[in-house]
């Protein structure tokens, strides 16, 4: 299986010389199964340059996951040049909006809207087929099977964990790990806390055994408490988490708009201090910040 | 007990979709949510004031979607599977239903139905709390009290002249008023509350408890227990009004765990904890003043 990073940067896209090394593209992950089964996971802006290659690559079959649809994971899905391509066929997955009440159909006719933008769903040629998942509900795409688990942000979130012959992968999309909504001397707190520990024990118990986890860790741990409630993890957070699990790598993204990589990197190397973090050769995990174009191969 | 006409189950498809909420909780979610940071234990303590709200969370979170592995039965745990802000989205729409008129077709005083429901569902738990310790669940026997007579909301809604025959049918034969529904209406409240809360597939217990709570002969349990006894307390000592007045021929729900005696039994609940539920519950169902 193979992972490759073609947007790592949250809220919105960030081009610019100070972030040329880890790159300005939002959210979007291409995952190879070992058949070479294609999966895309979120279409953020990154999408564009993945579908740039892909058309060297036709006829494509595509499965796409979304993890949810704020701004920075759709904004490239119309831009997915195989979407207009007779012979190609995408088959688009998400979660079931409770709020609208429609499931992952409504992504590009909401997104669509004449006036919003000059093709209609109607006019694009691929075979494009909605796929609406329910929590813990596996699909199986070639050799791969895709599970989607629910996490925490502001709008229904899915993380989707892909198994491959023995391998196995996880993406939060964006997460913040659930807060206590009470003060700890509120008389629900404990109560409140005993449900989160609950949770949190079965999304554990679902990433056991995992290789790579690819985690939303937007903030810094000093940041994150003017930031509780927005739906962000955090680089200390992340780690501490995929430590506790046992993962393999960690994989950090979401990388704020506004930080540099110098910034980024000094944040990094900052939370790996903080964190008493031990290197891959003293036993650790190993960590890395995500980075357009990296390729990790499991 | 008996079934549903075909016509009342095509009206519950749609019931509780378009059904309004009560007027204050109504009022306090616009308040609460034109402030950004509004604090998100405070759209909780409303949302699980509300009898409408609450089953309406429940029906969104025990959906097949989330196929989740326990049933939910509480608002809190309703906010960690689905985040504040989905809650606090679902609780606007639900306001942007409107809210529930105090007086309608069938005479039924929903703003004193809503304060009987919310004291049976606080004495619901504190019996829980106080006589079932680690045989029910004080916050399950909580959600049990505030939706065991749901069904009345919709025989407002749905069967408003009905309803209004049922409550004067039992008042002029002097019966319970579950009797008198199904005699004229030929449902009771109790299944009509347990058929939305089995459509919507609501934990087994909870449904049980809805369906069950004006029979003699149903399985005991220790949360059935507590919210019959809440429900003859509360009617004991005229607190709000359910439509079924107490009777002093009432043979006490729950003999062998809370005795024979209410006047007794409300001696032993914790002292002040009554009147702290009621005065909390005549706040929130606009009554303060009234009885």
């Amino acid at each position: 299986m193979k992972v490759r990073f073609w947007g790592v940067r949250g809220s919105i896209p960030a081009p610019g010389p100070h972030t040329i090394r880890y790159g300005g593209n939002t959210t979007c992950i291409e995952v190879r199964s070992d058949d070479g089964a294609l999966l895309i996971f979120d279409a953020g802006t990154g999408i564009f340059p993945l579908a740039q290659e892909l058309l060297k690559q036709m006829p494509v079959q595509a499965s796409i996951y979304m993890t949810h649809t704020h701004w920075d994971h759709i904004q490239g899905l119309p831009f997915f040049t195989p979407l207009y391509i007779p012979g190609n066929s995408i088959r688009i997955h998400g979660g079931y909006d409770v709020v609208a009440g429609r499931g992952i159909e409504q992504v590009m006719e909401v997104q669509l809207q004449y006036s919003y933008f000059p093709v209609r769903e109607a006019e694009m040629k691929a075979g494009i087929e909605y796929r609406t998942l329910r929590v813990g509900e596996t699909v199986h795409v070639g050799d791969a099977s895709v599970t989607p688990l629910l996490l925490n942000h502001p709008v229904v979130n899915f993380g989707y964990r892909v198994d491959c012959n023995g391998k196995s992968v996880f993406f939060t999309g964006d997460h913040e790990p659930w807060p206590n909504i009470y003060d700890p001397a509120d008389e629900g707190y404990a109560e409140f806390q005993q449900m989160i520990d609950q949770q949190q024990a079965q999304l554990d118990q679902a990433l056991a055994g995992l290789d790579i986890m690819i985690a939303d860790c937007s903030y810094t741990a000093a940041e994150y408490p003017t930031r509780i409630g927005w739906g962000h993890g955090t680089l200390e957070g992340s780690i501490a988490w995929a430590s506790r699990i046992g993962v393999k790598t960690l994989v950090c993204t979401h990388h704020e708009p506004t930080r540099s990589d110098d910034a980024l990197e000094q944040a990094f190397a900052a939370a790996l201090e903080h964190t008493g973090h031990a290197s891959p050769a003293a036993g650790g995990l190993e960590i890395l910040l995500a980075r357009e174009g990296m390729e990790l191969t499991l | 007990m008996s079934a549903l006409t075909p016509e009342l189950e095509r009206k519950l498809d749609t019931a509780v979709e378009r059904m309004p909420a009560f007027p204050r909780s109504v009022q306090r979610i616009l308040e609460l949510t034109r402030n950004i940071n509004c604090l998100p234990k405070e759209i909780v303590a409303v949302i699980e004031k509300d009898p409408v709200m609450t089953m309406k969370i429940f029906k969104v979170i025990n959906s097949a979607y989330y196929s989740l592995p326990t049933k939910i039965t509480s608002i809190g745990q309703s906010v960690v599977y689905l985040g504040i802000n989905t809650i606090k989205n679902l609780a606007l729409g639900f306001a942007a239903a409107g809210i529930l008129p105090r007086m309608n077709a069938a005479g039924f005083d929903i703003q004193r139905y809503l304060l009987h429901s919310l004291v049976v569902a606080g004495v619901a738990r504190q019996l829980a709390i106080q006589f079932a310790d680690d045989e029910a669940d004080p916050g399950d026997c909580y959600i049990a009290g505030l939706l065991h007579d749901f069904g009345k909301v919709v025989f407002v809604q749905f069967l408003s002249a009905e309803f209004h025959d049922a409550l004067a049918y039992a008042k002029e034969h002097s019966l319970p008023l579950h009797e008198a529904e199904r005699k004229v209406i030929g449902v009771d409240h109790g299944v009509v509350g347990a058929r939305l809360a089995k459509r919507w597939t609501f934990p087994a217990h909870l449904i049980d408890c809805i369906r069950d709570h004006h029979q003699p002969a149903a399985a005991p349990s220790a949360m059935l227990d507590c919210v019959r006894t809440a429900d003859q307390l509360v009617r004991f000592r005229e607190i709000g009004d359910s439509g079924n007045p107490w009777r002093e021929a009432e043979a006490p729900a729950a003999a062998a765990r809370f005795g024979n005696d209410p006047e007794d039994l409300l001696a032993r609940l914790a002292p002040g904890s009554l009147e702290k539920i009621v005065a909390e519950a005549m706040m929130f169902a606009q009554l303060a003043g009234e009885r």
